[in-house]
């Protein structure tokens, strides 16, 4: 047995592109226990709800984080919404149904090509990246924003997608699924892509449930859980089956993210055969009284928001639980007995997003 | 498992364009729908009524109805365009440009003025920048 040695990983690590923090506490080359300390980036965003009043509270809220921003102004205004009882149109629910499984697939590009860095594989990082930039420019198209849309209002959005930009968009999305496929093939199918991730970091099925793991970690592990099943915004209405994998090792994670990329495209083509003409928006009349709880999808798993109303227009408290949060348990589940080498490849396999933890 | 699955779309990418653009050659376009800056796009019609400022989530306006001034932070707007949507006169309006980068702060206010009261200052200022 080694002497023991403590190594510090992150807040700056260049595979990292978060501030996480883990003190790894290592015998020789092996990890035997990990420290986490988050609050590098800490906002204080949830406390300025009783500064800015809760329409322009959304515009603070899609900025937790980057990556999800859409789905953050989604959960705020389906929160708010639910709070007040707006019912809100149905082309409402499916724009953001179709802008959310577009955040879906980016994010899902950009961890891949995260993940095909940590272990070193450079040109597969590069041209993951080169398929996620035709979907930024859908984005920018459609929102104006490449990264913060800023299209979600309480009651509805702010911007309509004509039916001509959405068959437009089908087109574009059918070449770029094509793309996807031959990455998504290197991952699933080369040899030192598995060398590096099967068997690595496994979470049994007992584990991830006892651990509170969400989204992707904790489908990768057999466990049939989706927020989307819920039906909120319009996926009551679309044909899907929740993603899931066995192994529970970060190959399987990798799976379920890469099988998640072909769902999310055909969620969109179903809801822009389904989407109905109307109104985007509905007046929204009084200030919100009361408290409301949503669950929603991220890429990242599942988040949930809280929001506690005074009959003011400044909201009492507003709460959200991110997806990251749930995923460190597992992680340092995951940490012990793996070697120093792996460690990159690990933290990065639950998507970490210390942005969205610490808001 | 197969090795180097990858390679057939390497060799792809060697014989074909670069897919980053030569931005400083090619210019860059941006959709009609891009926010980039927020500018004042019709100061008559300005009523000076404040609310632009009063519902910005990060104060980055400031008017002031008495000098018929409005004024903007470049550095604290995060264009989210709400005002542009608020304005019950539509007189703001979100620029496809970007704001140009500053090596300072100096130039971070964009003030500029309505059809001004006194006659002095309509001599001296229409449109102007004013340091901070
Ligand atoms: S820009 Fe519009 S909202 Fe702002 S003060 Fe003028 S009229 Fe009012
Ligand atoms: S775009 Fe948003 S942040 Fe910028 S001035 Fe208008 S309301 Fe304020």
């Amino acid at each position: 047995m080694g002497e023991r040695t403590i190594i510090p990983f992150g807040p700056q690590h260049p595979v990292l592109p978060e501030p996480l923090h883990l003190d790894l506490i290592l015998e020789d080359e092996k990890v035997v226990g990990a420290v986490p300390s988050i609050g590098f980036v800490h906002r204080g965003l949830e406390k300025l709800v009783e500064k800015r009043d809760f329409n322009e509270m959304i515009y603070v809220i899609e900025r937790i984080c980057g990556i999800c921003s859409f789905i953050h102004s989604q959960g705020y205004a389906q929160t708010i919404e639910g709070l007040m009882g707006v019912e809100i149109p149905a082309r409402v629910k499916y724009l953001r149904t179709i802008w959310g499984e577009l955040s879906r697939i980016h994010s899902h590009l950009l961890w891949l090509g995260l993940m095909a860095d940590a272990y070193g594989f450079e040109s597969l990082f590069m041209h993951c990246w080169r398929v996620r930039e035709k979907i930024l420019d859908i984005f920018e198209e459609t929102t104006g924003g490449r990264v913060i849309f800023s299209v979600c209002k309480v009651g509805g959005l702010w911007k309509d997608i004509d039916n001509e930009t959405l068959k437009r968009i089908v087109t574009v999305l059918k070449d770029v699924e094509k793309e996807t496929k031959k990455m998504a093939d290197v991952f699933t199918r080369d040899y030192t892509v598995q060398k590096r991730t099967r068997g690595v970091g496994v979470i049994t099925y007992q584990e991830a449930i006892d651990l509170g793991a969400v989204g992707p970690t904790l489908r990768g592990s057999g466990v049939v859980q989706d927020m989307r099943t819920l039906g909120y915004a319009a996926y009551g209405d679309l044909v899907f089956e929740p993603i899931v994998e066995k192994d529970g090792d970060c190959y399987a994670r990798t799976i379920v993210r890469v099988r998640e990329i072909s769902q999310s495209f055909d969620l969109i083509y179903q809801a822009i055969n389904k989407i109905p003409d109307g109104e985007i928006d509905v007046k929204v009349k009084g200030n919100p009284n009361g408290e409301f709880l949503t669950r929603l999808e991220q890429p990242r798993g599942q988040v949930v928001y809280y929001a506690k109303g005074n009959g003011t227009k400044y909201l009492d408290r507003f709460r959200v639980r991110t997806p990251t949060f749930a995923n460190i348990p597992p992680l340092l589940k995951m940490l012990p007995g793996a070697d120093l080498a792996d460690v990159p490849v690990l933290a990065l396999s639950i998507d970490p997003c210390i942005s969205c933890t610490e808001r | 498992m197969a090795f180097n699955v990858i390679s057939k779309t390497v060799m792809k990418s060697l014989f074909s364009k670069p897919a980053t653009a030569m931005y400083p050659v090619i210019k860059n376009e941006f959709y009609p729908n891009t926010r980039g800056s927020i500018e004042m796009a019709h100061i008559d019609n300005c009523t000076f009524c404040g609310i632009c400022s009063k519902r910005c989530p990060a104060d980055a306006i400031a008017v002031d109805r008495a000098e018929k001034r409005w004024e903007i932070d470049r550095i604290r707007c995060i264009a989210c365009s709400f005002c542009v949507q608020l304005c019950p006169k539509n007189c703001l309006s979100a620029e496809r440009q970007y704001t140009a980068p500053m090596t300072d702060k100096s130039h971070k206010l964009f003030t500029i003025y309505g059809q001004v009261v006194s006659q002095e200052d309509a001599s001296q200022e229409d449109v102007s920048q004013e340091d901070a």
